[in-house]
């Protein structure tokens, strides 16, 4: 026998099952119990940048809602520096760049209030379009799913951009693509996310 | 000097897969095409960083973060404690564990959960706390309760807790649950089945740790954690830059 490698091996990922909410966000199971719950807000009252609302919902594969999901937002702020030590620049007092975000139980519509980020550097070469990371987690979701939210009015930076060039079906890269409304007070981006069937959302595996 | 550099690529083979008859909501819930595999990037290699000052000391004590003054839960008081690793075996400290759970008689504190057993009226079902330096971390509860599901008519969880962990960056994010030693029902669990590698079931199983106990309070069980590890980069690949 070689040698052995003393790696250890990854936890396995189980379902966050349909009560996900008492774990991660009370409020929405229908108690309260925290001084203060997390995720409530991205980007904190000091951040820069265009001030912007996403919506969406989740659409299973027999076309319906998905009313149980429970989505998490990952991004950079305006200047394109992550709030992590190796994030790449400093950030504004009080934006973390992460949130939760939970579905209406009756109609699946969900939504939250934000910045739009900056463009993140590339691999190699290059800079990234300006995109959100999404995380998501439901019931009938084994592990959870990473995509990412580009923005309509990017189009020049979305062209470029190394990660949706990399989507070979130049059809499939539309479904990351967010649609902007200006017809409010704030602008609001229209992100729907299609779990399976006619056009699947692109997933990643990270 | 070496200098850290992407996470370890994910082995699937131990995750469940997207697609899993046996749990049946997962049929509508599965992605069909395959995920698109990228490098990290920067978005990937970085994830939200929590502080003491995000959660308070006490919300680790389900036996009393939601119990009346004077009160506590009913069902068997538990410790359940273990660490928080990488796959180098190295500790992940100052990361967000969070976890729910049932109350001692199978019942969530939830609006859409309508099982027959009754709400404890001291026991919300939450937790969280950020493990020390050494990756550590303790939560204090009730044994959860076995309880029926409608999959098939005659399915059952097993006693578990939902946990939920972060680490350094955000492809290290999981979630999972936490059975325990000894419950007949793990075999017989469609969502437990879900995972196709043995011993990465195992690996999911509590153990009993008579080591760990408060004797004449509180029995004790481990669970250890282990999230995806980094490489280190003998030779620079750039991660960024123009």
């Amino acid at each position: 026998m070689p040698q052995s490698l003393s790696y250890l091996r990854e936890t396995a990922s189980q379902t966050a099952g349909p009560y996900v909410h008492i774990g991660l966000s009370p409020g929405a199971a229908g108690f309260d119990i925290y001084r203060r719950e997390l995720g409530h807000d991205i980007c904190g009252p000091n951040a820069r940048g265009e001030r912007i609302r996403v919506e969406g919902v989740v659409i299973d594969g027999m076309n319906a809602p998905v009313k149980d999901v429970m989505l998490e937002i990952w991004q950079a702020n305006a200047e394109g520096h992550y709030a992590h030590p190796e994030g790449g620049g400093p950030v504004e007092e009080g934006f973390r760049g992460w949130g939760r975000v939970i579905s209406d139980f009756k109609t699946g519509e969900w939504g939250f209030d934000t910045v739009k980020p900056g463009p993140t550097p590339g691999r190699n070469i290059g800079r990234q379009a300006p995109y959100l990371n999404f995380w998501l987690v439901a019931r009938g979701i084994n592990i959870g799913l990473h995509t990412r939210m580009y923005f309509e009015d990017e189009a020049a930076a979305n062209a470029r951009d190394p990660v949706l060039n990399l989507i070979e079906w130049e059809n499939r890269r539309a479904t990351l693509i967010a649609r902007r409304d200006d017809s409010g007070a704030v602008p609001v981006y229209r992100f729907d996310i299609r779990l399976q069937g006619e056009g699947e959302t692109v997933f990643f595996d990270l | 000097m070496k200098k850290p550099g992407e996470f370890y690529q994910r082995n699937r083979a131990l995750h469940p897969p997207a697609l899993t008859p046996g749990y049946k909501t997962s049929m509508g819930r599965s992605p069909r095409y395959s995920l698109i595999s990228l490098q990290n990037s920067i978005s990937e290699i970085t994830g939200p960083v929590f502080g003491p000052a995000d959660i308070d000391p006490g919300d680790n004590d389900l036996l009393s973060n939601y119990a009346q003054p004077g009160e506590s839960p009913i069902g068997e008081r538990i410790i359940l404690h273990g660490r928080v690793m990488d796959e180098n075996a190295r500790p992940v400290p100052n990361t967000l564990v969070e976890v729910w759970q049932a109350n001692a008689g199978g019942r969530y504190r939830h609006r859409n959960d309508g099982y027959l057993a009754p709400i404890d009226p001291n026991f919300g079902g939450c937790g969280r706390t950020l493990s020390d330096e050494t990756g550590y971390f303790y939560f204090r509860t009730v044994k959860p309760g076995a309880y029926p599901w409608r999959n098939h008519v005659n399915n059952w969880r097993p006693a578990h807790i939902h946990v939920s962990v972060f680490g350094t960056g955000f492809v290290q994010r999981l979630i999972t649950q936490c059975y325990f030693e000894g419950d007949p029902l793990i075999p017989h669990c469609p969502i437990v089945q879900t995972i196709p590698d043995p011993d990465a079931i195992e690996q999911l199983v509590a153990r009993l740790d008579l080591n760990a106990t408060i004797p004449l309070d509180t029995i004790a069980y481990k669970f250890d954690i282990v999230l995806r590890g980094r490489r280190s980069t003998l030779f620079e690949n750039k991660l960024e830059g123009n």
